[in-house]
């Protein structure tokens, strides 16, 4: 095993923060990528900007246990102002393995309910998901890593932990609108 | 007798299964007569299959109507537009129907010897109590159950006891739950007390470790907050205790021992998670397991276990401060973490706490340090986040099975390091 390093704790929160990002542009209903390891951090470095981390670390791919990542990620905690959200500059390694049979299958499936979708807490108390509501808990996952990045700081750790309701919306075009409820944990403040 | 009717109402519920899934019963109460006319004419429109359990009589008096999934806009319609006042009494009938199967098929597990209660299942209160008793009745020699206190809401606080003899023998203390949210370690409380109790005499440490020292378990350390879990919020963290002057309930149980008690690593706003209370054991739980510890005496170690991060951490959380054996306590987490992951690959960090997770002021182990207790370890089991508290319960028995050979090293290091 790795030795961990004191700081590993804010390697951990900064790494969380750039899956968060990662999540919300790569992921959707046929991809939930999650933060498996770090491999190695450095930092913080401080100047006026804020405190930025240097991460190496390994994605996985929630929809396929077999599918990782290996991502490096420069994560800048601005000091001024802290409404500001954290910059994050990540790369990828690699080609992801396509969503979009996943993706579709999905859209067909919701299309063809005959009543909007509703649904609550998922997973359930015991960690139970249906196999139908996962790509409804992916997709939730993608953008509750936007919410997360916005809202991170050095001092946070934020992770989904349930999706308390989730309402489609009607629409009169082909797109599929969600309305979430989702609670955040912090593993910081609890 | 009791058999035959389980099973003929088992027999009904699965024929049933999925017949009524999204249906709901609706409580309608006719404004005059001419309402009245009005239900019974949706009565009598077959399409519909609205099912009367209570049939509409006269206006003022309520009728039940059962009313299938496919036909609820229609009926909703009718009834709104011809101002009909209803509300919703089941909101899904399969459900109310899955969770009676549920509680019948589990009301015949409760009856049983500990050989076939399900560790693989999250459990109520009620089960968990029930089932300490067996694993008495099963072990005798072996194990008790003492109480060391109540609850806020009065609820016994049972310790399990394990101890071949002897008189106020060195001991380990373990706790699981004290943060009722986190359900995995109340379950692998439960696999790992059987386990104790299943391996003497045939595991060598555990033989070992018993035929010189006594453990005491406290499985369900915040029982208020359990139930709460249950009934109402299943992401309670603190005690049921009310705060005087506010709406929020409750304290932080692992922000209330005296060790930096009220520093800036717990929070003083009753509203908050990490609220730490009034002052130091102000709740009933934690001044149950301090006033039972130092008056035990002879206590070497204190394990509490928590979810979830996958971290073994020793103290302080309250100062920066390494302690004087930090060294030793570090190569023993170093070692457990290694005999964890050797079981399915499961990572865990270790370290102090203030190095490895952050500052935590008031926490048990902190406590139990500052009063002579040298061997103190928090574990936070599993996840790391991806299921956090709502860990699904197929990970119960891998989560204690890999744990084992940690908690193993740790309580032999114990018993080969006497103080």
């Amino acid at each position: 095993a790795m030795e961990d390093p004191p700081s590993s704790f804010r390697f951990r929160r900064a790494a969380v923060v750039a899956a968060g990002l990662i999540r919300y542009r790569r992921g959707g209903p046929g991809r939930g990528l999650v933060l498996r390891d770090v491999r190695r951090g450095r930092g913080p470095d401080i100047d006026d900007a804020g405190h930025k981390y240097h991460l190496e670390f390994v994605l996985e791919d929630l929809n396929d246990k077999d599918s990782t990542v290996n991502c490096t990620a420069e994560v800048l905690y601005h000091l001024g102002n802290r409404n500001t959200p954290p910059d994050v500059q990540f790369t990828t390694e690699g080609e992801l393995k396509s969503s979009s049979e996943a993706d579709h299958r999905f859209y067909n499936q919701i299309k063809s309910l005959e009543e909007e979708l509703v649904a609550e807490n998922i997973p359930d108390s015991h960690g139970n998901v249906p196999p139908a509501l996962v790509p409804v808990r992916l997709l939730a996952g993608a953008a509750a890593g936007y919410v997360i990045w916005q809202n991170s700081t050095e001092d946070t750790e934020l992770h989904l932990a349930q999706i308390k309701r989730v309402k489609q919306v009607k629409r009169s075009d082909e797109y599929l609108e969600f309305d979430y409820v989702i609670l955040l944990h912090d593993v910081v403040s609890q | 007798m009791k058999i035959l009717l389980v099973f003929a109402a088992l027999v009904a519920a699965a024929c049933s299964e999925k017949l009524f899934m999204g249906d709901q019963v609706l409580r309608v109460t006719a404004g005059d007569e001419g309402q009245v006319t009005q239900l019974r004419v949706l009565g009598e429109q077959a399409e519909l299959q609205v099912d009367f359990w209570r049939h509409p009589t006269r206006p003022g008096h309520p009728a039940d109507l059962r009313v299938p999934f496919s036909s609820l806009p229609a009926v909703k319609t009718f009834l709104e537009s011809n101002n009909i006042s209803y509300s919703i009494m089941i909101e899904d009938v399969q459900e109310l129907l899955d969770e009676e199967r549920r509680t019948m098929v589990k009301s015949r597990r409760t009856e049983r010897s500990t050989s076939t209660f399900d560790f693989a299942s999250y459990h109520t209160i009620d089960e968990i109590y029930h089932w300490m008793d067996v694993l008495v009745g099963d072990h005798p020699n072996l194990v008790s159950k003492i109480q060391i206190g109540q609850s806020y809401e009065n609820r016994p606080l049972y310790v399990l006891k394990f101890s071949t003899g002897g008189s106020n023998r060195s001991a380990i203390w373990l706790d699981t739950g004290i943060h009722p949210r986190e359900w995995i370690t109340q379950a692998t409380g439960i696999w790992t007390a059987n386990k104790i109790a299943e391996e003497y005499g045939k595991d060598p440490s555990v033989t070992a470790i018993l035929d010189s020292m006594d453990i005491f378990f406290e499985i369900v350390t915040n029982p208020d907050g359990f139930v709460f879990t249950h009934s109402s919020d299943r992401l309670w963290r603190k005690t049921r205790s009310i705060n005087a002057g506010s709406p929020c309930i409750g304290v932080d149980p692992n922000r209330n021992w005296d060790a930096g008690f009220g520093g800036s690593g717990a929070s003083s706003d009753p509203c908050s998670e990490t609220y730490h209370g009034p002052y130091a054991h102000s709740e009933r739980e934690v001044k149950a397991i301090a006033d039972f510890i130092l008056g035990h005496g002879n206590v070497k170690s204190v394990i509490s276990i928590h979810s979830y991060s996958q971290m073994l951490l020793f103290p302080y959380g309250y100062k920066t401060a390494p302690v004087p054996n930090h060294q030793e306590m570090n190569e023993l987490a170093k070692k457990a973490v290694s005999d964890l992951a050797a079981v399915y690959g499961t990572k865990y960090t270790y370290g102090s706490i203030m190095d490895t997770i952050y500052a935590a002021d008031g926490i048990a182990v902190d406590w139990a340090y500052d009063n002579g207790v040298k061997y103190s370890f928090t574990f936070e089991l599993r996840d790391t986040g991806r299921y956090g508290f709502l860990l699904p319960s197929t990970q119960i028995i891998p989560t204690a099975t890999e744990t084992w050979p940690a908690l193993l090293d740790v309580m032999v290091h114990v018993l080969e390091h006497p103080y």
